[in-house]
């Protein structure tokens, strides 16, 4: 445990609303080994991005962040913008989801790529200069010299996501976030993307975390994965272990609403019913218990904790059972 | 990362046979200023004016200052080619020392201003909360104190002298900017780059001078160009009031209000620098709208 590069603990992030206060991040614990590839899921409002931007002390103003994120044995929480600027681009970055805003429009590629170094290793301008057209190199970006140059509107979405993707490296990070970072992108570039990241996961030692609402990408890419509801998370386990036999209701019926590639075509997907609760109403018991097929009286009563449900595998059930095909 | 780089390079290589062109910011910018004939138009003319305004009174045989009770009231002719004005003074001499003291307020006051106001309203945005508020009020308190009696106590306590006029100008003209600025840092902050900037760890001064600043350029170069014309103004309407340039030293504004006073006798002692300043202020005007086009990278060529 104490070997991890990041190591999560009871995370909360809540927020101060008309509605009252707003749990985004309920009690996370996690940890990131080194060189690992970490994919969470989860879907919209499940706290996934929350939990990222925490952990570089991003959150908007007025987040209340409570709990510890230890990197290196360092507290990230409640630690100084001065502290977490040394880290932030230096030893953690980040990459979001839209390449077409994440790039200042005023500012050439060279620049804001060079930028970061110079400002983190105090490299000097030549110098960066070379790293940074070997970065580009490296993201596979054709005639780097003259997009050095260029402007980012000059550019294709999935090019500039590269240029983002190259920007977060430049500094020989330990650790990559990602969020979302295929899901403003056409699905050809997707998998370009991705391919992308899985090559430098190779060439770098960068720990990846990737945040994604999308479970095809996560079987692609992760080693582990975080399926989040409401918060919490509800199962954790390793890519192969979660898609072979998911032990949470919600992780099964997220697996079964994907379009099978072989086999007969369901005449109709199989959806989840009902709407993912409000964070600001919480039930008791297991978020999940209203739109649960297996609920029983004690998922009322209070949140299921996490328990293990086999070697790696983490999850956060009452129903003991096997999860079959009941309708 | 080294193998693919240098895979990557050899494919360059074959695409690129050609010496690549890079082009920098200013150079593209002035291109795309070429391709703006209003704007180029008024450059041209600013230029010439500037130009006339220094070489006039080195090469004229005549002297803004020195009265020829000989030429009272000529009218444009040989000797003198704008005429002359009621202490038989060369008009022409006059008028282009008018455009060198209006230009030099009008620039150097908006220059200041400019410069305080993106900085103030920048900092402003982007810190928020107290520091925001605080900054503004203060802002808010300036935009009550009046204007006229702020220059005379500034007479008053620094006696007459050129450098007051923009100090007085530049004091109150910073404010309306002030106030734009903070509100578009405002809707810049809720940027995702800004967002990504800050997860590369930049300082913040960093952010506002290199991330925040230059996406203000466009709105910031309208508002200065429109900014010197009415300094201009300003600036002739405090010398109307004694405050300003003194005489026989005259800006177009001065020229401008003596020459209404003649302007059923002698009609081209209002008309001659008023063409002047109608011309410097409709350049700045025209100048402003093709630099900000020109200054938008996302412009296309």
């Amino acid at each position: 445990m104490s070997a991890a590069l990041l190591a999560i603990r009871g995370l909360r992030v809540s927020y101060r609303g008309s509605l009252g206060v707003l749990h985004a991040v309920d009690g996370v614990d996690v940890d990131l080994e080194p060189g690992e590839f970490l994919g969470v899921v989860g879907e919209s409002g499940s706290g996934k991005s929350q939990l990222l931007l925490a952990i570089l002390g991003l959150n908007a103003p007025g987040a209340r962040i409570a709990g510890s994120i230890r990197y290196r044995g360092e507290e990230l929480v409640g630690a100084g913008e001065r502290a977490l600027g040394r880290l932030r681009g230096a030893r953690i970055a980040m990459i979001f989801q839209d390449p077409m805003t994440a790039l200042n429009p005023y500012l050439t590629i060279g620049t804001q790529l060079t930028e970061t170094m110079r400002h983190h290793q105090g490299a000097s301008r030549a110098a960066a200069r070379r790293r940074a057209l070997e970065l580009l190199a490296a993201v596979h970006i054709p005639e780097p010299e003259r997009r050095f140059a260029q402007h980012p509107h000059e550019l294709s979405g999935g090019m500039r996501q590269r240029v983002v993707i190259a920007m977060a490296l430049s500094c020989d990070v330990d650790i990559l976030l990602a969020d979302e970072p295929t899901t403003a992108l056409d699905v050809t570039v997707q998998a370009q993307i991705l391919a992308l990241l899985r090559e430098l996961r190779t060439q770098t030692r960068a720990a990846i975390v990737l945040v994604t609402h999308d479970l095809g990408v996560i079987a692609e890419v992760a080693d582990r994965v975080l399926v989040m509801y409401a918060g919490r998370v509800v199962e954790q386990a390793r890519v192969q272990q979660l898609f072979d036999s998911a032990r949470h209701p919600y992780t099964e019926a997220l697996r079964r609403s994907i379009v099978p590639l072989t086999g007969p075509l369901p005449a109709r997907l199989p959806t989840i019913g009902g709407q993912p609760p409000n964070p600001a109403a919480l039930p008791p018991g297991c978020a999940f218990a209203p739109r649960c097929a297996y609920a029983f009286d004690t998922c009322a009563t209070a949140p299921p904790p996490l328990t293990q449900a086999g070697p790696d595998h983490l999850r956060a059930c009452y129903h003991t059972g096997p999860l079959g095909r009941i309708r | 990362m080294a193998r693919s780089a240098g895979a990557a390079a050899v494919v360059n290589a074959a695409i690129i046979d050609r010496p690549v062109r890079i082009a920098g910011q200013w150079r593209q910018s002035w291109a795309r200023l070429r391709r703006h004939p209003p704007a180029l138009v008024a450059l041209a003319l600013l230029g010439l004016i500037v130009l006339l305004a220094l070489l006039v009174p080195l090469v004229s045989p005549y002297d803004y200052a020195t009265p020829d009770w000989d030429e009272l009231y000529q009218p444009p002719g040989y000797a003198h080619w704008l005429g002359t004005d009621g202490l038989g003074r060369d008009l022409l001499v006059r008028v282009m020392w008018g455009c060198r003291i209006s230009l030099l307020v009008g620039i150097a006051a908006s220059l200041v201003s400019v410069l305080i106001g993106v900085l103030w309203g920048a900092t402003a945005g982007y810190a928020g909360g107290i520091t925001d508020s605080a900054m503004m009020r203060i802002v808010d308190i300036l935009y009550t104190v009046p204007f006229i009696p702020l220059v005379i106590v500034l007479t008053v306590l620094f006696g007459r002298s050129f450098l007051l006029v923009f100090v007085a100008i530049g004091a109150v003209s910073w404010l309306d900017i002030a106030r734009i600025v903070r509100g578009q840092t405002l809707s810049l902050k809720q940027r995702e780059f800004i967002d990504a900037a800050r997860a590369l760890g930049l300082s913040n001064t960093t952010m506002i001078v290199r991330h925040i600043v230059p996406n203000l350029l466009g709105i910031v170069i309208i508002y200065a160009t429109l900014t010197v014309p009415t300094v201009i103004l300003f600036e002739a309407f405090l010398s109307f009031l004694g405050l300003g340039v003194h005489a026989p030293l005259a800006s177009l504004g001065t020229l401008i209000s003596d020459g209404a006073k003649h302007m059923k006798s002698h009609p081209y002692l209002l008309t001659i620098p008023a063409v002047f300043l109608t011309l410097i202020v409709c350049s700045f005007s025209y100048l402003g709208d093709g630099l900000r086009d020109a200054l938008d990278p996302r412009q296309r060529r």
